[in-house]
């Protein structure tokens, strides 16, 4: 793929948020290249994430092994889970070239549990490898309270 | 309010019974407010640790229970919790979390105070008499001392010495601390959530292993069959709790690892194969047996009342906000100076279960809410904390010490909470 509109990327990426949204999980780990890293800092400055503490640091395997842990129903907060709804916005392509892209966007992600809703809201930036299609080579999630008061999370942004 | 002021069915006494507490203690707000003034606004309540203020002009913000408070380093290296209140019309004077600063400046007037909390300098002094003496108006300064690097801090000027509070706990601080494999333990990292829940649930479960098994299996099957093994505490015969007195108690999970500077020989762990891999290029097979132990780290939960634990391998860190309203945070500890790998491993090991989407605290701030959702039904049955009574032994200390999955450390901090309540 040599060239890739906005479009195209947010309807991938909308497309990965409606996957999230429904727990298709085991699809969304398809959407994953080899390696890479799923992401969310505590600070939201930095980008030296092996050697920061992160709210998830996952590579493939644990993303697998958190999919197994949010689908085996023995985890109490996640049978069931909160019901999420997001939106993802403000999309820009800041850096692509002939085998992948860097976008950002805006999304907010609002979940419903026990009678009362949560509100996040955060700026995600995915590298998308675009060989083949797209797939993620890491999406890296960054809270805009990353390192205040948040609440458990059972599910994915 | 006074004892003589509270109705007998809310006297500590009839509050705390021997074998479980009155559902008021998770749900009654002007009881809240007496545990501020009289826990939080008396006892040696835990701040922070050195390492988040390493340096001359360092900073951090804190709590004593629903007060803010910054502590500081001065010049000289003096610990200092102040007071985060401006002396003239009560403005916060910082509100950067953590860094460092030579004075803090109210924004609304500009008064300035040191790191010490002396006021300093104000603007336009000549607006005041001359019998105003700015010696007395600097940030109000809680007694301040400290064990192994934890920092404690109290309202009471008359407390007893920290060491004697701690008591029993401190050789269980000193085992803890050996994490630090001789370099020293740091703080790298925290997490931090809120739980729609009543303190006192939290404190409550550090020493509650009775849990694990239940809440934590979607953790323990993630985990490879070694590692979980170690988790195995509930069907083993040889873990405990014991009383260690003035609210603090200890739930021993996995006893070959209480001592970690006594190597039992075994083959480490597989899961650590890589890391110790890594760390011969660097050191003997000694000190890489000391580091891997260490970043596996330590086979007890220590509470102690009414804020702060020692549990496993972190800091957990509560904070009441309100009677249905509690902040929890889990501070990642690793080497001071240490491996780089290591404290990688350290910190890896802390985001698979602690934290908003670790895989075990979602969990457990589940079932805690569901505790205080429930408790809001039929405020005349009791909340029990039985478990273990009548079949606990005396421990060295003198004091009650029951199996590992007793509620002794419950009762011991119900024992305390009832102690400061009746002052």
């Amino acid at each position: 793929m040599t060239s890739v509109t906005t479009a195209e990327v947010a309807e991938f990426l909308w497309y990965e948020a409606d996957l999230l949204d429904t727990k298709g999980y085991d699809e969304w780990l398809g959407l994953w290249a080899e390696g890479g890293h799923y992401v969310i800092p505590v600070d939201k400055t930095g980008d030296d994430f092996a050697n920061m503490l992160n709210i998830a640091y996952d590579d493939a395997e644990m993303r697998k092994m958190r999919v197994d842990r949010l689908q085996a129903g023995f985890s109490i907060s996640a049978a069931p889970p909160a019901e999420s709804v997001r939106t993802l916005s403000r999309f820009r392509i800041t850096q692509a070239d002939e085998t992948g892209l860097t976008v950002t966007a805006a999304q907010h992600v609002i979940e419903d549990k026990f009678g009362r809703q949560r509100m996040f809201a955060m700026n995600v930036t995915w590298v998308l490898d675009t060989t083949d299609g797209f797939k993620i080579r890491d999406k890296v999630i960054r809270l805009l309270n990353s390192d205040g008061m948040l609440t458990s999370i059972s599910y994915l942004f | 309010m006074s004892l003589d002021d509270m109705t007998p069915a809310m006297r500590p006494d009839a509050l705390v019974q021997p074998d479980r507490v009155k559902t008021p203690m998770y749900e009654d707000p002007a009881l809240f407010d007496e545990e501020m003034k009289k826990i939080f606004g008396k006892s040696w309540v835990w701040v922070g640790h050195e390492s988040e203020v390493p340096d001359k002009g360092s900073f951090k913000l804190s709590w004593v229970g629903t007060q803010p408070v910054i502590v500081s380093r001065d010049r000289k290296l003096g610990l200092h919790v102040l007071v985060n209140r401006c002396r003239h019309r009560s403005a916060t004077v910082c509100e950067v979390k953590k860094g460092k600063t030579s004075s803090f400046q109210c924004p609304y007037h500009g008064w300035g105070y040191g790191l010490d909390g002396s006021l300093r300098a104000i603007p336009y002094a000549e607006g005041y008499a001359a019998d105003f003496d700015k010696s007395q108006h600097g940030l109000v300064r809680l007694r301040v001392e400290t064990f192994e690097g934890m920092i404690f801090a109290t309202f009471d000027q008359d407390a007893e010495p920290l060491v004697d509070f701690l008591g029993n706990a401190k050789p269980w601080i000193k085992l803890f601390m050996k994490q630090g494999a001789g370099f020293g333990v740091k703080v790298l990292g925290e997490h931090q959530f809120k739980v729609p829940m009543n303190w006192k649930i939290q404190l409550e479960n550090t020493t509650d292993a009775y849990h694990f098994p239940i809440v934590h299996k979607s953790f323990l099957q993630s985990l490879d069959g070694e590692a979980n093994e170690s988790f195995s505490f509930m069907d083993d015969d040889d873990g405990w709790v014991e009383d260690l007195g003035n609210g603090h108690s200890v739930m021993v999970m996995m006893p070959e690892q209480i001592d970690l500077d006594v190597d039992d020989g075994q083959p480490l762990p597989e899961r650590f194969n890589d890391l110790a891999e890594t760390l011969r290029a660097d050191y003997d097979e000694a000190q890489v047996r000391r580091i891997v132990r260490a970043v596996a780290g330590c086979g007890f939960n220590l509470n102690l009342f009414p804020n702060a634990a020692c549990s496993l391998s972190f800091f957990r860190i509560l904070r009441p906000v309100s009677v249905h309203e509690t902040e929890i945070r889990h501070i990642a500890i690793g080497m001071d100076g240490g491996p780089v790998a290591a404290n990688q491993m350290r910190m890896r090991l802390h985001e698979h279960f602690q934290g908003p989407m670790g895989f075990g605290s979602p969990d457990d701030a589940e079932v805690w809410e569901r505790v205080q959702r429930g408790s809001a039904g039929d405020e005349r049955i009791d909340v029990m904390v039985n478990r273990g009574l009548g079949l606990e032994e005396t421990s060295e200390n003198g004091l009650p010490k029951g199996d590992i999955s007793a509620e002794t450390g419950m009762r011991a901090a119900y024992a305390q909470w009832k102690k400061v309540m009746e002052q």
